[in-house]
């Protein structure tokens, strides 16, 4: 059962690598469509590495961006010094290690707090990071940093996102995963039950902290140029809308909010003037219909398994199959 | 077995209990009972870890916890099962069951006790695959015993478990105390419902305002004049 489900994903994942491959080769990708697909890709890991913080392990965190552009800076200083692939791997190890660091540091102070509170402090901790890299000489300021290796292909984008995804997802069915879900459950259970609720809060909010690094490293090696104002509040939302859209606590409903938005608003770049109306008209009216987000708390998977059966007259129907 | 010895905690500037003293020993089922407010759930909360006591002693089988994490309250053998269920709503009952055995890494021994703990509670045999929050507050009740149960706990601290419960649930939900009690857990049981508490106790505490007022045993406390007016109406 469980090496089916394996199996069935790993060539899902070929699946989708070879394809992309190909249509690239062929010229259907073009440089115009390559740049939206890498858009995409970073918003995946973005969306669902805030989702594991905010929608799994049940802290509302606003920073997401804060930590992106740490991967970012880090990343690009590195790459600009050292050069090859060698420096790209190094700076984004460096800039996504950097990244959960600051997160460890941050978390352990705020992580009591809750709900409201925690969401002020981390939009607090997003601010300083950008007043920071605004008046450092290393990044160059206002100005930015502009000229950027980039190191970015197809290659790097399917590896990154569906690497970032797979440890996600064993993550979160590992043991501490279970942990964290618990906390969002009932935070006085979970510590009844002997789970250190600290820990795993700051474990999940690092390990988000790491992935938005990553982001944030593609980001750099991608699009050439970086500024502190890319990074943001309004970024942080951006990644926030996502993940609710997609649904707290669902990695494919992540996937699939980042794809859709990305399809509508490259759709909607024909229609400039009125593009932020209509799509944020969408936005208000997907939340009135289904508030918890398209797909809720569960999996694509969780569905498919509960549903074809039923399609094919079999018996199924049942949500969670995992045994004890 | 369970050891406090002048307890004082306090939120922010109320001091919320006053020198409090208790013991609970090997087998026995002890209760606290006491009007709303009196500190009860606060005492069970402090002797779980979760609440930290400004000065006082806590042993557990003969070792010092009072500083000790409830994680190491956990694996040394005291479970609780908090007032109002704190079961996980959007986990199914088997999950929540396999959560209650977190530090345990014994795959077969998990496996065996969730068998014994639908013994008790058959019905969380037929909702395994249900999710907790859609339970009925009586089942919810029984989750959380459940879950507790599965960490192998040798003191269990029960605060409330009649709480919200029908009449009819909460005799179901003490018989099954008692044997749990009957299995050798020891029980400290925290409840309002008095009449109910005492007739199965060994041995009960009062409290009221922050402290234990009195003591004695469970059949003792049914006689007094005092509790029969204050607690069981007449």
């Amino acid at each position: 059962m469980k090496n089916k489900k394996t199996l069935t994903t790993l060539a899902l994942m070929l699946g989708v690598y070879a394809l992309g491959h190909i249509l690239i080769l062929t010229g259907v990708i073009n440089d115009y469509s390559f740049a939206v697909l890498a858009t995409t890709g970073i918003n995946i890991i973005l969306a669902t590495s805030l989702n594991l913080v905010t929608g799994f392990t049940g802290q509302f965190s606003l920073g997401h961006a804060g930590f992106m552009s740490i991967g970012a800076y880090v990343c690009a200083i590195i790459t600009q010094r050292v050069e090859g692939t060698v420096g790209f791997v190094l700076g984004v190890l460096a800039g996504a290690s950097a990244a959960a660091l600051v997160g460890v540091l941050v978390g352990l102070p705020t992580l009591r707090l809750r709900g409201d509170y925690l969401a002020i402090a981390t939009l607090g901790m997003a601010e300083i990071i950008r007043v920071l890299f605004l008046n450092m000489e290393i990044t160059n300021g206002a100005a930015g940093l502009s000229f950027l290796p980039r190191f970015v292909d197809w290659n790097w984008l399917f590896l990154l996102t569906a690497g970032t995804l797979v440890l996600l997802s064993n993550f979160l069915h590992s043991s501490p995963g279970r942990a964290c879900i618990s906390v969002r459950e009932d935070e006085i259970a979970a510590e009844s039950m002997g789970i250190n609720t600290t820990k795993y809060k700051v474990t999940a909010f690092s390990m988000g902290a790491f992935f938005a690094g990553v982001a944030g490293a593609m980001y750099a090696s991608y699009f050439y140029f970086l500024k502190p104002d890319l990074f943001n509040f309004n970024k942080s939302i951006d990644i926030l809308v996502i993940v609710v859209l997609g649904g707290m606590g669902s990695l494919s409903g992540s996937v699939i909010a980042a794809v859709l938005l990305q399809l509508i608003s490259t759709w909607l770049s024909a229609f400039p003037e009125l593009r932020m109306v209509i799509y944020s008209l969408m936005l208000v009216a997907i939340m009135l219909f289904r508030p918890q987000g398209l797909l809720g708390s569960t999996e694509v998977t969780e569905l498919l398994s509960a549903k074809l059966p039923q399609l094919f007259g079999g018996k199924g129907g049942q949500k969670k199959e995992e045994g004890v | 077995m369970l050891e406090i010895r002048d307890l004082n905690v306090h939120y922010d500037m109320i001091h919320a209990i006053k020198g409090v003293s208790l013991e609970v020993h090997q087998g026995e089922i002890v209760t606290l009972i006491g009007a709303n407010g009196a500190g009860k759930t606060t005492t069970l909360r402090t002797i779980a870890g979760l609440k930290k006591p400004t000065s006082g002693a806590i042993t557990l089988k003969g070792e010092e916890i009072t500083a000790a994490s409830p994680r190491h309250r956990v694996q040394m053998g005291q479970a609780l099962v908090p007032e109002g269920r704190h079961v996980f709503p959007g986990m199914t009952v088997l999950e929540n069951l396999e959560l209650g055995a977190y530090l345990r890494r014994d795959k077969a021994g998990i496996a065996a006790d969730i068998e014994m703990v639908c013994g008790y509670f058959p019905i969380l045999k037929d909702r395994r695959k249900q999710l907790a929050g859609t339970l009925s507050g009586g089942e919810q009740q029984m989750l959380a015993m459940a879950r507790a149960l599965m960490s192998r706990p040798e003191i269990l601290l029960l605060d409330e478990p009649s709480m919200g419960l029908s009449p009819l649930l909460v005799s179901e939900i003490f018989a099954i105390i008692k044997t749990i009690n009957g299995a050798g857990t020891t029980i400290l049981l925290v409840e309002q419902n008095a009449g109910m508490a005492l007739s199965i106790a060994s041995r009960a505490y009062v409290m009221e305002t922050g402290s234990i007022v009195l003591s004695g045993t469970g059949a003792e406390l049914m006689e007094s004049d005092e509790i029969r007016k204050a607690y069981l109406g007449g």
